[in-house]
Formats: C-alpha cells, sequence, structure tokens
C-alpha cells in the first residue's frame, strides 16, 4: 500500500502521535528546519568536545602584559582583562555550559514525566496532590525559586543540579498528565487492561510511547532555559566558579570594560544565542516530524 | 496554593545541607554565637513549633522574620524596595505588547509570506536569549553610543527615574514577546478564519474596522491570559536585570541578602514574588472573566 494515496474522507485521522518509523524519518528528512537544527547542534558538540584541540590557547594562561587587546591575528577574538584568549574560553565554556545543561536536564525529564504519567493515569487524590505541588512550584518565579535554592544548597555545579532537579519537572509533568489523561479513556488502554496487563506494564509499554515525542520535543525548550539559567547563575556569581570558564561569568567580567571592550560581553552572549537557536530548530523539527506541538 | 507556597519557603531553610546557623555565620563562628543565631532563627524548637511560628508570623504580620543584617522585619525592607521594580514590570508588560501586537498582526495578515517568516523567527531567537544579556547590548547601544539613556542607576531629578527604567524594561519585555508574538499570531489567524470575520467582510465593512475593532478585541483574551501565565517568568527576569541596571528594588535586595547570607530576607523575597504571581494571576482570571460574555454565560 503506497502511503501517497489519498484517504477516504469519512475516515477519522489517526492519533497524531502514533506514526510508524519509516513516515517519522521520511518527514525528518524533509525538515529543513530539523536539518539545519542538527547541524548546528553537531557543530556545537564538536566544538565543545573537541575545544583542547581547537583552541589556539590555554583559556587559564594569564597574560597580563598583554590584556584587553582588540581582535587580532594572533588573539582572533581578543584577550580579557587578565590576558586570556578569549575564543579559547569561550570554547571550553561552551564544555562547562553545555554539559552542566544536558546533564542537569535529565533528572527532571524521568521525574516529571514518570509523575504525569501517573498522575494522568490513576487520577483521584494522587493527581489532586501531584496538581497542587506543580502549582506551588509554579507560583515561584523561576529564577527567584532556582536562585534561592543555589543559595541553600550551596553555589556551583551541585547547587545547580539540585536546583532543577527541584523544579525543573513541573513543566513536563503538566504537559504529560494533560495528555495521559486524554489517552486513559480510550479503548486501547482498557483493552490493555482487560487482557490482563498490570498498571505498570499500562504505563510504561502503551501510555509512554505515546507521550514520549511531546515530552522530548519539550526537552529541547527545557535544555535552552537551564543552559540560559546556568549563564545568569554564572553571570550572578552564583554558578560555574572561576577559574572555569563559564559564557556568564565571562560576560558579568566584560561588562566592567562595556563603554570601551564592548566585544567582551558580546560575543559570549551570541555563543549562548547559537546554542539556543541550534536546540530551539531541533525541538521545531522534531515536532514537525512527528505531528506534535 | 498559598499555604504550599509558604511550606515551600519554610522548607527552603531546611535544605541547607548540615547547620543552616554555621552556614550563615561561616566555618570560624564560635560555638556560643552560633547557638545564639539557632535560638534566634528559633532552629533549636521541634520542626512543627518552627513551622507554627513561621506561618503565624507570616499570616500575622506579612513577615517571613528579622533581617540578620539590617536588624528591621523583612516586611519593611520588601515594601521599601517593592515599588520600583513593580514599576519595571509594569512597564516591561506594556512594552511587551507595544511591540507583540503589531507585530503578530502583520504576521498573520501576511501568512507565509516573507514577513510572516521573518516574525515566526524570533521566538527561535528569542528563546535561547539570556535577559541580562539583552540588558548589556541595550546599554551598549543606546547608553554608550547613543548617549540617550543613562547607563545605571535611577537619578535625581523628578523625570530621571522614568527614563532610567526605559533599557530596563525593553530588556524584560523582549525576553516576554518571543512567546507573545507566537501565541498572538496564531490566535489572530484562527480569528482571521472566524465566520464572523467572513459575515462583516461581505457586508463592505471596511478592512480597517474588522481588524482593529473586531479581530483584534477577539485576540486580547488570550493576550491576557497569557500574560498571566507568563508573569512569573517575568518578575524573575526583572529581578536579574535589576542587577545589571543597578536599580535598588527587589532583586539586588534578594541579592544583597544572598551575599550577607541574609536567611530571613531571602525567604521574604521568595514569598513576596510568588505570593504577587498568584495575586496577579488571579486578577487576570477575573479580568477576563469580566470581559469575556462566553464564560459568564457558561
Amino acid at each position: 500500500m503506497s502511503a501517497a494515496s489519498e484517504p477516504p474522507v469519512t475516515v477519522p485521522a489517526p492519533p497524531a502521535v502514533r506514526t510508524g518509523p519509516q513516515t517519522f524519518l521520511a518527514r525528518a528528512r524533509r525538515s529543513p528546519t530539523l536539518m539545519v537544527g542538527l547541524a548546528m547542534t553537531l557543530l556545537l558538540l564538536l566544538s565543545a568536545v573537541f575545544a583542547p584541540w581547537l583552541a589556539p590557547f590555554d583559556p587559564s594562561a594569564q597574560n597580563l602584559t598583554g590584556g584587553l587587546l582588540p581582535p587580532s591575528a594572533e588573539h582572533l577574538l581578543g584577550t580579557d582583562q587578565l590576558g586570556r584568549d578569549v575564543l579559547s574560553r569561550i570554547l571550553f565554556a561552551g564544555r562547562t555550559d553545555l554539559r552542566i545543561a544536558f546533564l542537569a536536564a535529565i533528572v527532571p525529564f524521568v521525574v516529571g514525566v514518570l509523575l504525569g504519567l501517573v498522575s494522568g493515569y490513576f487520577g483521584g487524590t494522587l493527581d489532586y496532590l501531584i496538581g497542587r505541588l506543580v502549582d506551588t512550584v509554579i507560583a515561584f518565579p523561576f529564577y527567584v525559586i532556582v536562585i534561592s535554592i543555589v543559595f541553600a544548597v550551596g553555589t556551583g555545579e551541585g547547587g545547580i543540579y539540585v536546583a532543577f532537579a527541584l523544579v525543573g519537572w513541573v513543566g513536563y509533568t503538566r504537559v504529560v498528565r494533560a495528555t495521559t489523561t486524554a489517552l486513559r479513556g480510550s479503548g486501547w488502554v482498557a483493552a490493555a487492561r482487560g487482557g490482563g496487563l498490570s498498571h505498570g506494564r499500562v504505563i510504561l509499554r502503551h501510555l509512554l510511547p505515546n507521550i514520549l515525542p511531546q515530552a522530548v520535543v519539550l526537552l529541547m525548550t527545557e535544555i535552552i532555559l537551564i543552559m540560559v539559567a546556568v549563564v545568569t547563575l554564572g553571570y550572578l556569581g552564583l554558578g560555574v566558579q572561576a577559574p572555569t570558564p563559564d559564557w556568564g561569568t565571562m560576560i558579568h567580567d566584560g561588562q566592567a570594560f562595556i563603554t570601551t571592550k564592548w566585544w567582551l560581553s558580546a560575543l559570549p552572549g551570541l555563543a549562548v544565542i547559537y546554542t539556543g537557536i541550534s536546540l530551539s530548530l531541533v525541538g521545531d523539527g522534531l515536532g514537525d516530524a512527528w505531528r506534535v506541538r | 496554593m498559598v499555604l504550599g507556597v509558604v511550606l515551600a519557603v519554610f522548607f527552603l531553610l531546611r535544605l541547607v545541607p548540615g547547620d543552616p546557623a554555621r552556614m550563615i555565620l561561616g566555618e570560624r563562628a564560635t560555638p556560643e554565637s552560633v547557638a545564639a543565631l539557632r535560638s534566634q532563627l528559633g532552629l533549636d524548637q521541634p520542626l512543627l513549633a518552627q513551622l507554627g511560628d513561621f506561618a503565624v508570623s507570616v499570616f500575622t504580620r506579612g513577615d517571613t522574620g528579622t533581617s540578620l543584617v539590617y536588624n528591621v522585619s523583612t516586611r519593611e525592607l520588601i515594601l521599601q524596595r517593592a515599588p520600583v521594580t513593580l514599576q519595571l514590570v509594569a512597564l516591561a508588560v506594556l512594552f511587551s505588547v507595544v511591540i507583540a501586537v503589531p507585530l503578530a498582526v502583520v504576521a498573520a495578515r501576511h501568512k507565509d509570506k516573507l514577513v510572516d517568516h521573518l516574525v515566526r523567527i524570533i521566538p527561535t531567537v528569542g528563546l535561547g536569549m539570556p535577559t541580562f544579556w539583552v540588558g548589556l547590548l541595550l546599554i551598549i547601544l543606546f547608553a554608550v553610543t547613543l548617549k540617550w539613556f543613562p547607563v545605571g542607576g535611577i537619578g535625581t531629578t523628578p523625570w530621571d527615574p522614568l527614563r532610567s527604567l526605559v533599557l530596563p524594561a525593553l530588556s524584560v519585555s523582549l525576553a516576554l514577546t518571543p512567546p507573545l508574538v507566537r501565541s498572538l499570531r496564531s490566535e489572530l489567524l484562527e480569528v482571521f478564519s472566524a465566520d464572523f470575520v467572513t459575515t462583516l467582510r461581505a457586508a463592505r465593512i471596511p478592512e480597517r474596522r474588522v481588524l482593529f475593532v473586531h479581530i483584534l478585541r477577539n485576540a486580547a483574551l488570550p493576550t491576557l491570559t497569557l500574560l498571566g501565565v507568563n508573569v512569573s517568568y517575568l518578575i524573575g527576569g526583572t529581578l536579574v536585570v535589576e542587577q545589571v541596571f543597578g536599580i535598588n528594588g527587589l532583586g539586588s535586595l534578594l541579592f544583597s541578602a544572598i551575599s550577607n547570607r541574609d536567611f530571613p530576607v531571602v525567604q521574604g523575597v521568595a514569598l513576596f514574588c510568588a505570593l504577587s504571581v498568584v495575586m496577579i494571576s488571579l486578577l487576570l482570571d477575573a479580568a477576563v472573566y469580566r470581559l469575556d460574555p462566553r464564560m459568564r454565560r457558561a
């Protein structure tokens, strides 16, 4: 049966997320958004992984007589106030910030998806309690609660992981819960249960594959938000601590020279934006290919 | 919900690994001063008694304790700093509506044309744009290069405060604009194809009137709802941007409290922000309910 044949108009469309692997791949290959996003992300990851080979200088090597140099052939993006090469620092900072953003995204993703599934599938008191918990976390402005937690737990990488594990799951839980609640009433869930499958099996083998695309698309957005938050914490002095290079601290250090050496603050920000665009395109492209939004 | 927020703020202090009093005073503090602070913070009481005291203090006095640095109630400190921050938030909302509405209208009217594609790039780029960095770029452009606005601070003459709030508010609003543009555009597209619009056009109502009177009014309500959803993000961004421009609002109160390890003040700011979010969302919900006849009938 050819995929291109027109279905009769009276047949209702199949559920949006239930698409076979071939159709997904075919759509993915034809999506310029996804392809450009993947290419940009690949470039980003390669530059982070190979930073030690790509960087022309040691990112922490100081040269106090060669500080605050403008971009030149030797230092393509100039040097900072301690004479460190800005290009090398941006490359190495990418390693740090991307690693933290990706690692910090894992626990909220797993916890959020599971809570959303359980909440939507069982409903009742459990659903109510999880719902109140979500409401409470959402009431706090994202930065206020993240900053407060990082302050309480301790600044630096550890504090960042704890903060996102505590607050990052709500987005997934909300979205997954809504979809699961809608799917719970469908015939195939009842059939699976009637066939003697346990709750756990229905949730993990039948519901999970249906909500996963949506959650993965959200994951891309969340990684971007976490990365921006990590950079913001660095800027505020609460994130990655010196001497480890980080885009946020670089922007902060450059602010002192903003009237004359504007690029010191502007360039690391461009790296952040590049990362944001890459992952955002991947997320949009995946969303289109999976036909979820 | 308010109860949950108060509980969360209470347990914030319990997140501290080890003894909060020792963390506040540092490693070299004498055991006596640690013990004194423990009793000042009520840490020597049983957990339930602490929670009870905290809740009583919050609900009767609107207070999370006494600042360890300024020795005044956190309520007083917050009420002193809050007006600037709230002005900033209000101005940022105004800016983002002024920026987002025309963009969304243009994009929706020229769907799938070049303008539309350009406008649709905005959310993709905007998502990964750190608000504080946008603030710095605005400083470079408008304060350092063009010298239209001050680099930071609030100024002294009566006209200065408003002028100094323009760039910070613009930075915050640029973070809010992308999601606003995205949903307003799709909202408008839906209204454009609604039956009543076709009817209006068929009745030869001038296109301008259809757009400004009928369509925008219908798209305004979802925008209001969306502002409610984003208000928490907005307040958080404002606190960070205050740091960039050296504005003495809640943000600088929070960050100075953090560097002084002034725990009651950190809790107070967090509580105040969360309660403001809850309140503003409720008000916006009520406004939508008042404005939308369909909601009243339902």
